[in-house]
């Protein structure tokens, strides 16, 4: 059997630094990256290309009445100029299939049909010999739009979607105990209203589609493609017609995903339709406002949520109700983010009773979906925020209350009676109460209380805060390996992982490393193409070190003991008393002799090799590798800051991330991972914010107005990796390591501004802006 | 983000510039320096100028020197050329001061100081500190040319006197005095960012007072104004962080922001105080 999910039997990983795992190797991917070799979409070109520019919508909201391409379609070098007529037979864009029913009708069409939704909706394409040329055209194209008001606030009574539709597709409930008899019951309730802003990741490399259709071959190739090749392939094969074996994706490098660039957008079917009926390779590549307009926005939700307290500030119920802003269409996550947020909630703490109503509205701004630790970035600063809240309440110090609440690790694996993404919410393991010590331990907590008595009473204004939270991880049900040695000893492992920047080839070469006895270096990676492997799930939601460095441990497992098989015989001893260094078969107790290479074994095992009579040739496993649960990494930030009085500004002076992953496979790209989440978690805590007007016009639509933080708003961060609570649920115990730096980042930040302000509960909105701090200052003045 | 198509201009001498620029100005044809404002602009297409006059191949252009009391700045001096070391005296420790304000380390070795002031985006550090000190600019067109003081210059938001067959052929600031004392503040949400509020202050020392005092606002309002009520309440008086207080809070009444976001003037108040306290040594 090559499919397998982890039992308790399965060879496990060593704990501690092995040969090649557990250590802070450079990366693989770094030599073409450092020489400018690299291969990002723009950098793909084929003879004859077009180039594709997209018309897009002035209006937040209104009737197309007419689209005339006329003066477009005249002028020379532009080969065809296309509006929803010409792609009315294309279906709209999928989402990926949960129990949330009836989304359907709130999908994109490729290009709008009768009605426009958000500033930036694709209108038409038009296809021209040069990009300048492209751009020419599209200017010439005239659209007349019949205004309708726009929907802004996705806390407003839903509106008018289309005729018999309106602008709430769905709400997600969830929830369990007797919510209503513990506020009956209460010591204390307490209510809060708390915003978090509309931002996203906003990749270095905007997107890009060169689409290609190989005639002699009868192919269509799509390159630039990230994140979900093959649910991309299938579903591109399947809206324009053709056997997904007959379609293919291709990953180059990638600058940046963060869960937007990857996703199947309206741009990557027009490039692949027209390639494919213009017979030009069609080339097309997002500008920066564009990036800004049509890539996925993320995190607008309102929260109205209230906790019920017993006396010493137990948690006896929660119950929330929020609105996540849409935008304009439902994309390719669905409700996912919705999802995610009413089952995230809770996050590290014991909670009898849970009810959570996530009210999912369209609006007139660009759509929105997943972004590195979606739904809880959110829910992490809405519960802290009311952790915070509560210990005020009872006069309680907030560490201490959380230490009450915490699920204790005896209690571990600790069921909730939830599901998030169809999967149930079990916490599988973790020592919360100890991540929290050596957290407090590490930031230096006490010391920092003294310091930051002493700043005050010399006039400054400064703070500190701190957020728990719980990531999810590992996310199934599946991904597969295979790890081929070829007749030379070079190891080639295939998977249907991708690679969005964050180091999968090192890792994965880690893992089969350690398990095969080869140097990791010398391993070929393949991924992020469908052409060499037939299934595969991508790199999103922190999934691909657990789930395909998981397959990675079987494959290589599986090759090593094919290896030892083949190799026993023929060295005239049983393979258990052999293992492999270097590539080398030889004896476990050290001797160097006899000795066989790996390379020669695969040629043992080669297609014309007599031994093989029979059998399938090969040194060479393919495995699967299964799981029905997510897994719970888990963490804790610490934030100081130092608000300028004159100005408002916040500073973050000092940052601590703990966040126990299980096990880290390489150290350095796992605080890589949680220093660039953090910069992002720190962009929506006070600087990024897609911000409209009152008609609907997006104002953030250059880098002058969306803040991103830069190195200068970078504090002294320190990140503390812990392996205290390796996963049971595989072979590796490693969790996630993706999303833990971005997700408290806006809970620990607020506590601090409130600590440093003096007024518990000042912050309910992020991002937190200076203008808002001002104001909470002048209203603390005497 | 690719511009519409232009004709692409590269004179060689000021005549030739100023020819072309005449034969162009009325189909929108623009002077191209830096290109640190302009290039982004025709890159989202807010500006389709059919002719670009490059005059970075004018030799002459390159002028920056200290000669009867002030410095002369020629069109092609880049931000990061003005301070030390090739501007000294207290001016040079000025504007050393102010460039570093401005946007990052790319832009200072692109952008023009003479560029900026032709935009006149009110965020300009360099229309702020012309403001502030009083700069004489010359204006030079095929008809003809004219010296235009900083007051009357600046007109509002990206408006100058400049007209279309115009070119900004020299900025002229005065030196300060030796013993002249400058204070520099700026607020933007990141280092590089535009100004929200920013203000300059100069004065001289004598006895314990203050003189010759000269306060400049930007960013606050559609163009960067010198407060003269202000520098009234300075003259003659010791510098003090309470006297400070006074003079940014009197100075408020008396502007128009350019947005109704009440921060905006708390900020002006702040940037006022700091570039005073600044130029005064006091802490802020």
């Amino acid at each position: 059997m090559d499919g397998t999910t982890h039992g308790p039997d399965d060879a496990r990983m060593a704990a501690g630094p092995g040969e090649a795992v557990g250590r802070a190797v450079t990366r693989l991917e770094d030599p073409p990256l450092v020489r400018g070799r690299g291969l990002f979409a723009a950098d793909v070109n084929f003879p004859r290309q077009i180039h594709m520019r997209v018309v897009r919508a002035e209006l937040a909201h209104g009737l197309l009445r007419s689209v005339d391409a006329t003066a477009a379609r005249a002028l020379p070098g532009v080969v065809a100029v296309w509006t929803s007529a010409d792609v009315a037979e294309i279906p709209s864009i999928p989402f990926r299939a949960t129990k949330v029913q009836g989304l359907e009708p709130y999908c994109q069409p490729v290009l709008a049909r009768d009605r426009v939704r958000y500033v930036g909706e694709p209108i038409a394409a038009v296809f021209a010999e040069d990009a300048y040329l492209a751009e020419d055209a599209a200017d010439l194209v005239a659209v007349d739009i019949e205004p309708l008001p726009a929907v802004l606030d996705a806390a407003a009574p839903p509106a008018e979607f289309a005729p018999g539709l309106h602008t709430e597709p769905t709400i997600v409930r969830k929830g369990f105990g007797d919510v209503d008899a513990a506020f009956a019951m209460a010591h204390a309730v307490i209510e809060l209203d708390l915003s978090v802003g509309r931002h996203s990741g906003v990749p270095l490399e905007t997107r890009g589609a060169i689409a290609r259709y190989d005639a002699a071959r009868d192919l269509l190739e799509l390159h630039g493609a990230a994140k979900k090749q093959h649910w991309n392939r299938d579903e591109i094969a399947r809206l324009l017609g053709r056997p997904p074996s007959s379609v293919h994706l291709f990953e180059g490098h990638v600058g940046g995903g963060f869960g937007v660039r990857g996703e199947l957008y309206p741009e990557d079917l027009l490039a692949c339709a027209a390639a494919l009926r213009l017979d030009r390779p069609v080339k097309w590549i997002e500008d920066r406002r564009e990036n800004f307009l049509a890539t996925n926005h993320s995190r607008q939700q309102r929260h109205r949520i209230r906790a019920a307290v017993d006396a010493e500030g137990r948690l006896l119920a929660i119950d929330d109700v929020f609105f996540h802003d849409q935008g304009a269409y439902v994309r390719t996550h669905g409700a996912r983010v919705v999802d995610l947020a009413a089952g995230m909630l809770p996050g590290p703490y014991r909670l009898p009773a849970y009810r959570v109503a996530g009210h999912f509205r369209l609006t007139n701004k660009t759509p929105a979906a997943t972004y590195r630790a979606p739904g809880r970035y959110e829910t992490t600063f809405v519960r802290e925020r009311l952790m915070d809240a509560i210990a005020t309440r009872l006069a309680i110090d907030p560490i201490e209350l959380r230490r009450r609440n915490l699920v204790a690790t005896a209690e571990m694996p600790y069921p909730r009676p939830l599901d998030v993404l169809g999967s149930d919410v079990v916490l599988d393991s973790g020592d919360y109460a100890k991540l929290l010590d050596q957290a407090l331990d590490r930031f230096g907590w006490k010391a920092l209380r003294e310091s930051i008595a002493a700043r005050r009473a010399s006039g400054e204004c400064v703070g500190a805060g701190l957020a728990f939270f719980v990531e999810k991880s590992g996310l199934g049900p599946s991904d597969g390996v295979r790890i081929t040695v070829d007749h030379t000893g070079t190891v080639e492992l295939v998977s249907g992982a991708a690679s969005v920047g964050q180091g999968v080839d090192t890792v994965l070469a880690q893992i089969c490393a350690e398990a095969l006895g080869v140097g990791y270096s010398g391993i070929r990676v393949v991924r992020g193409r469908t052409d060499r492997i037939e299934f595969g799930n991508g790199a999103h939601a922190s999934r691909v070190t657990v789930m395909s460095g998981s397959a990675t441990w079987q494959a290589a497992q599986a090759v090593r003991a094919m290896a030892l098989e083949t190799a026993a015989p023929l060295l005239q001893l049983s393979p258990e008393v052999l293992t492999i260094r270097d590539g080398i078969v030889q004896r476990k107790d050290g001797a160097t002799e006899p000795s066989m290479t790996l390379a020669e074994i695969a040629r043992q095992m080669g297609p014309n090799s007599p031994a093989m009579r029979g059998r399938t040739p090969g040194l060479t496993a393919e495995k699967w590798f299964w799981s029905d649960h997510m897994t719970y990494p888990y963490g804790v930030h610490c934030a100081l800051v130092c608000i300028d009085r004159g100005t408002g500004a916040v500073k973050v002076e000092r940052y601590l991330v703990a966040n126990d992953i299980g096990r880290a496979i390489n150290p350095m790209l796992v605080e890589g991972q949680i220093a660039g989440g953090f910069a992002q978690g720190l962009g929506g805590a006070l600087y990024e914010e897609f911000r409209y007007d009152e008609t609907g016009q997006p104002l953030s639509t250059t880098f002058a107005d969306y803040l991103i933080p830069t190195a200068t708003e970078m504090p002294a961060l320190d990140v503390l990796i812990a392996e205290d609570a390796p996963s049971p649920l595989n072979p590796l115990g490693i969790k996630g390591a993706g999303e833990g730096g971005t997700n408290a980042v806006g809970a620990a930040i607020a506590a601090a501004v409130d600590d440093a302000l003096g007024q518990p509960g000042a912050v309910t909105t992020l991002p937190i802006l200076p203008g808002t701090v001002m104001r909470l200052l002048d209203r603390a003045a005497p | 983000m690719k511009p519409a198509a232009f004709r692409y201009h590269a004179p060689r001498t000021e005549e030739e510039a100023l020819a072309i620029l005449a034969a162009v100005a009325p189909e929108d044809g623009r002077i191209l320096a830096g290109g640190q404002s302009l290039m982004p602009t025709m890159a989202f297409r807010m500006a389709r100028p059919a002719h670009l006059v490059d005059i970075n191949g004018v030799a002459a252009f390159g002028l920056l020197a200290a000669e009867g009391g002030v410095l002369r700045i020629g069109p092609c001096v880049r931000h990061a050329m003005l301070g030390a070391p090739l501007v000294g005296g207290p001016l040079g420790a000025l504007l050393g001061t102010v460039r570093r304000h401005i946007a990052h380390l790319p832009i200072r070795t692109r952008g023009t100081f003479c560029g900026s002031l032709a935009h006149a985006d009110p965020a300009s550090e360099w229309c702020l500190v012309s403001a502030t000190l009083g700069a004489e600019m010359v204006l030079r067109s095929v008809g003809g040319t004219r010296r235009v003081a900083a007051a009357e210059f600046f007109q509002g938001i990206m408006t100058t006197a400049l007209a279309a067959d115009e070119m900004l052929v020299e900025a002229r600031l005065p030196l300060l005095a030796e013993g002249t004392r400058s204070g520099f503040y700026e607020f933007s949400r990141r280092p590089g960012d535009f100004a929200q509020a920013m203000a300059i202050a100069t004065f001289t020392l004598d006895g314990g007072v203050m003189s010759a005092p000269r306060l400049g606002l930007g960013g606050v309002e559609d163009r960067p104004c010198r407060l003269p009520a202000a520098e009234a309440m300075l003259d003659g008086q010791p510098p003090s962080a309470a006297l400070f207080a006074a003079v940014a809070a009197a100075a408020l009444p008396g502007l128009v922001p350019m947005t109704d976001d009440p921060h905006r003037l708390r900020l002006a108040e702040t940037a006022i105080i700091r570039a005073l306290s600044r130029a005064a040594g006091l802490p802020e």
